[in-house]
């Protein structure tokens, strides 16, 4: 893999390691603090397991103050951190640097308060997404962002990328979803931004927060809004004999006037690896399978599931199923959320890229993408949120050979390229990290970029807080931008990504 | 023509000396060469909310009314991308002919101001962020701005998001943006989710009997999987003889006993879909049809129009206060108001609007007290004549304050844009 340029290392930090050690020791309990190699090894890389580096100590406070009080001390002693949720993340926002700590938040690991009444929980950040769901599905309601790793991330990093999942459209992601965080700055201050009630007056505060990648605070709880379970959930499994059809019929879906709680699309070369690794029972003649997901009460829903089928008819679909039971509900979705695992089982190795593009500019996207796979000779199989225009292509190579991962960067980066070219973003919610920062000037100027870089600077004047991530250390639109993974070896392979 | 000479003659100004910047790159030049100058402006759009918030204390006023058209405008990709002052009306009613529509559902602020419709542009709406009745259900409007370019307190041109929902490129200054009252930036440009339109809606009038029953009401309804999406309660007031016939004048349907205390809560969807979710939410919440009475579609839509339009404060020479709070201090804050204050609740039970006689300052103060204890907050959105900010409009705590400082360095170093609008020294 190429070399990623980091921030220049401080060798006097490396030089008074044992001090800080020491120091850090007095502030939380000593077994909170790793120094040794093998302790450090575990959080040499999050998600993105391509890129290494070991931290020079990891500390897991389990307490405000204690985040208070190291990050106060960090900042007198021009220490860096890097704060880390559950590493989950695919855009290498929690990568360690050499000469700084790894604030884990591990330990903030419990629910504090759940309140039906104001229907939201207060929470510590290192609690699961899941595990909100959990706490509060016997009374019937649930925390409606889902990213695919929802059953390992936590919601302290969900915060700093606003996570998503395929329900955005009808719910909005993370930031539409919280209605308070309390956070430590890089100087140590302790601040509450919102709480229980809809929308802080004022600089909204938390919307900045939410999304920063953890370069302006330490969150050290999240106060989330819980909705009640819908009534009834029907999924539609469709094929259909082009991309453009099937991308016509998706984009008439929601020009129709409905909000699908989640609309997926895949390409042939995924509807094949995925049936054939889950036996998920896809039209294997469909050019393109469309999965649409409606929510609601009984008619709301049934009514919704007949338009759905009217226009599919209408653009020609090959195949169409209704889900009768939730089990075949989930049996449709089955094959999708093995679609990482089963292009792994294609190839040695695979990048999955994380783009946005306008929902009607899909069959051109997928073209382009087409045009670039022959062009480098490398397979690509794709999947696209259809209602909030996320999409991932899945390029398959083998890592081993040298040749073929330059292609494969060349190939990433011409993607998302593409997606800035056709309207759309070069992160829907994976993050900039360090694998995306050098493509920011493919969407912003140095004016924007400056401005992003003066609120940093305003909030972590000494840029101590996780430097190197988000923005341009090269300023050159250098070719980078994906996730990496060996065969199959992801950091969390049992975690469904989509 | 050199901008400074430009700004001196009346090609941007007219003869109340203010600046009417016609596109960006004028809005540029001139905040560029305020900055040189060291002299702040006041931003203004079409003059509808310009009375929220403190005084500006500036030289010169800029308005940004010249900026307006619609860009680009998608009804399949769910997007409208306009100049930043188009006015509302003209958005509404493009996306109307779609059956689309903003589905926060603006406030109508020109009744309480001049006692007619004047909804302003969506710089405004989106400088404000105050959302209507809906917005317990889809979000304020922050949460339906994609993005937005704008000119910081320095001249420079900078934009942030796009015109897709899912995008994590970068810090979310949409959000930033959304209630900074222009002491940020000078918005050029708003590209906005927009959303279907329901088919229909119908609204049911509960009439409780006591102020925990109004709370047991709106934690039933909040907690249903039939989802609504409007709730208000109106109180029966009794001390203020004015208001009582206002009320009862605006509140005039067929369908509804406005001379008592009432909920009401409205359903939308398909016609068969809100039959359906009226029969379940009147099971959940034990009610018999002799309780209730339901507002058709040609009741229930005037009747939310008039809520969002705050039409019972009309003209109000008092001071209005907008305070939100945690739902489940609701109750308490009811047992307050009631015979002290003219109100009515919305949000399913978080938002108040108060009215406090033009002579009780301090009863602001106390107000603003009960607002924090309860985990809330509260602006003062129309001041009366007497009114000699003693009390400060906003809410705001030492630390945020800071903060706000800090964040409003970084865009305008100088404050130029709207100085003290907000607080003191930002």
């Amino acid at each position: 893999m190429s070399e990623i340029a980091l921030p220049k290392i401080d060798s006097s930090i490396l030089n008074r390691k044992s001090e800080i050690v020491k120091k850090l020791s007095k502030l939380t309990n000593i077994e909170n603090v790793l120094s040794e190699a093998d302790e450090l090894r575990p959080y040499e890389t999050d998600a993105l397991s391509v890129y290494t580096q070991t931290p020079l100590a990891v500390v897991l406070p389990e307490n405000t103050e204690e985040v208070s009080e190291i990050l106060k001390y960090c900042h007198s002693e021009n220490i860096k951190v890097v704060p880390r949720g559950a590493g989950t993340g695919l855009s290498g926002g929690a990568l360690p640097l050499q000469d700084a700590i790894l604030l884990g938040l591990g330990k903030f690991n419990k629910i504090l308060e759940i309140d039906y009444e104001n229907k939201c929980v207060v929470t510590q950040p290192g609690v699961t997404n899941l595990g909100i769901t959990h706490a509060v599905q016997h009374k019937g309601f649930y925390y409606a962002p889902d990213p695919s790793s929802q059953l390992a991330c936590s919601i302290g990093g969900n915060v700093a990328e606003n996570s998503g999942g395929v329900h955005s459209l009808k719910y909005g992601t993370t930031t539409n979803n919280i209605l308070g965080v309390q956070m430590v700055m890089m100087d140590g201050t302790i601040c509450r931004f919102g709480g229980k009630s809809f929308d802080q007056e004022g600089y909204d505060l938390m919307g900045l927060i939410c999304g920063s990648e953890g370069l302006l605070g330490v969150v050290t709880e999240v106060t989330v809004k819980i909705l009640k379970t819908p009534e009834v959930v029907r999924a539609a499994l469709i094929g259909f004999p082009s991309i453009k059809e099937g991308g016509d019929a998706a984009s008439e879906i929601i020009s129709s006037g409905i909000v699908p709680a989640g609309m997926e699309i895949m390409d042939k070369a995924l509807i094949e690896a995925t049936d054939n690794f889950s036996k998920a029972g896809y039209p294997r003649d469909a050019e393109l399978l469309l999965i649409v997901e409606l929510d609601g009460t009984e008619s709301e829903v049934n009514e919704l599931i007949k338009k759905v089928e009217v226009i599919s008819k209408k653009n020609n679909c090959s195949s169409l199923k209704l889900s009768n039971s939730e089990k075949e509900r989930l049996s449709f979705w089955a094959g999708r959320k093995a679609a990482f695992p089963a292009c792994g089982a294609m190839a040695p190795d695979y990048y999955c890229m994380d783009g946005s593009i306008p929902r009607g500019k899909l069959a051109e996207a997928l073209l382009e993408i087409k045009k670039l796979s022959e062009k480098y000779e490398l397979p690509v199989a794709n999947c696209f949120h259809a209602g909030d225009g996320n999409l991932h292509p899945l390029i398959m190579f083998d890592g081993n050979d040298k040749e073929q991962l330059r292609k494969t960067e060349e190939f990433g980066s011409e993607i998302l390229k593409t997606c800035v070219r056709l309207g759309g973003v070069i992160t829907g919610e994976h993050g900039v990290g360090i694998e995306k920062r050098e493509l920011m000037c493919e969407m912003f100027n140095d004016n924007d970029i400056q401005q992003q870089l003066s609120i940093k600077k305003s909030l972590d004047e000494k840029n101590l807080l996780n430097p190197g991530k988000v923005y341009p250390i090269l300023r050159k639109c250098a070719e980078e931008g994906r996730v990496h993974v060996h065969k199959n070896k992801d950091k969390f392979p049992d975690l469904p990504r989509f | 023509m050199s901008t400074k000479i430009k700004i001196n003659s009346q090609i941007f100004q007219d003869s109340n000396n203010v600046y009417y910047p016609k596109d960006e790159s004028e809005v540029s030049d001139l905040i560029r060469e305020l900055y040189k100058q060291d002299s702040p402006t006041e931003i203004i759009g079409k003059n509808s909310k310009s009375f929220i918030g403190n005084k500006t204390q500036s030289a010169n006023t800029t308005s940004l009314s010249k900026i307006s058209g619609i860009i680009d405008y998608r009804p399949e990709e769910l997007y409208i991308k306009v100049k930043a002052c188009t006015p509302i009306n003209e958005i509404e009613q493009v996306l109307s002919k779609n059956n689309q529509e903003l589905a926060f559902e603006p406030i109508d602020f020109g009744y309480i101001k001049e006692g007619k419709s004047n909804k302003g542009t969506i710089a405004g709406y989106l400088s404000c962020n105050y959302a209507g009745s809906r917005r317990f259900k889809v979000g304020s409007v922050r949460d339906h701005v994609l993005g937005f370019k704008g000119v910081n307190g320095k001249g420079d041109i900078i934009k942030s998001g796009g015109t897709v929902v899912k995008n994590v490129t970068g810090y979310d200054l949409s959000k930033l943006i959304a209630g900074s009252f222009g002491t940020l930036v000078a918005l050029t440009e708003i590209t906005l989710k927009v959303l279907p339109k329901k088919d229909s809606s119908k609204t049911v009038i509960i009439y409780p009997s006591n102020f925990q029953q109004i709370y047991d009401f709106f934690n039933k309804l909040s907690s249903s999987s039939s989802e609504i999406s409007g709730a208000v309660f109106v109180p029966e007031q009794s001390k203020d003889k004015d208001f009582v016939t206002k009320k009862n004048s605006v509140f005039k349907f067929n369908d509804l006993k406005s001379n008592i205390s009432f909920i009401a809560f409205r359903v939308e969807g398909d016609k068969i879909s809100i039959e359906e979710k009226i029969n379940n939410l009147k099971k959940e919440l034990k009610l018999s049809n002799s309780d209730i009475s339901t507002l058709d579609v040609y009741q229930s839509e005037p009747f939310w129009k008039k809520v969002n339009n705050l039409e019972v404060f009309e003209k109000t020479e008092h001071n209005l206060i907008r305070m939100v709070i945690p739902p489940a201090n609701g109750s308490k804050l009811c047992k307050h108001l009631e015979n002290n204050h003219n109100y009515f609740v919305d949000w399913c039970g978080s938002l108040f609007w108060i009215e406090v006689n033009s002579k009780k300052e301090e009863k602001i103060k106390d107000l603003k007290k009960m607002a924090k204890d309860f985990g809330g907050y509260l602006t003062v959105i129309k001041t009366s004549s007497e009114y000699d900010y003693g009390e400060a409009i906003f809410t705001v705590d030492k630390v945020r304050l800071m903060i706000s400082e800090k964040v409003k360095q970084s865009f305008d170093p100088k404050r130029i844009l709207n100085p003290g609008k907000m607080y003191r020294g930002v």
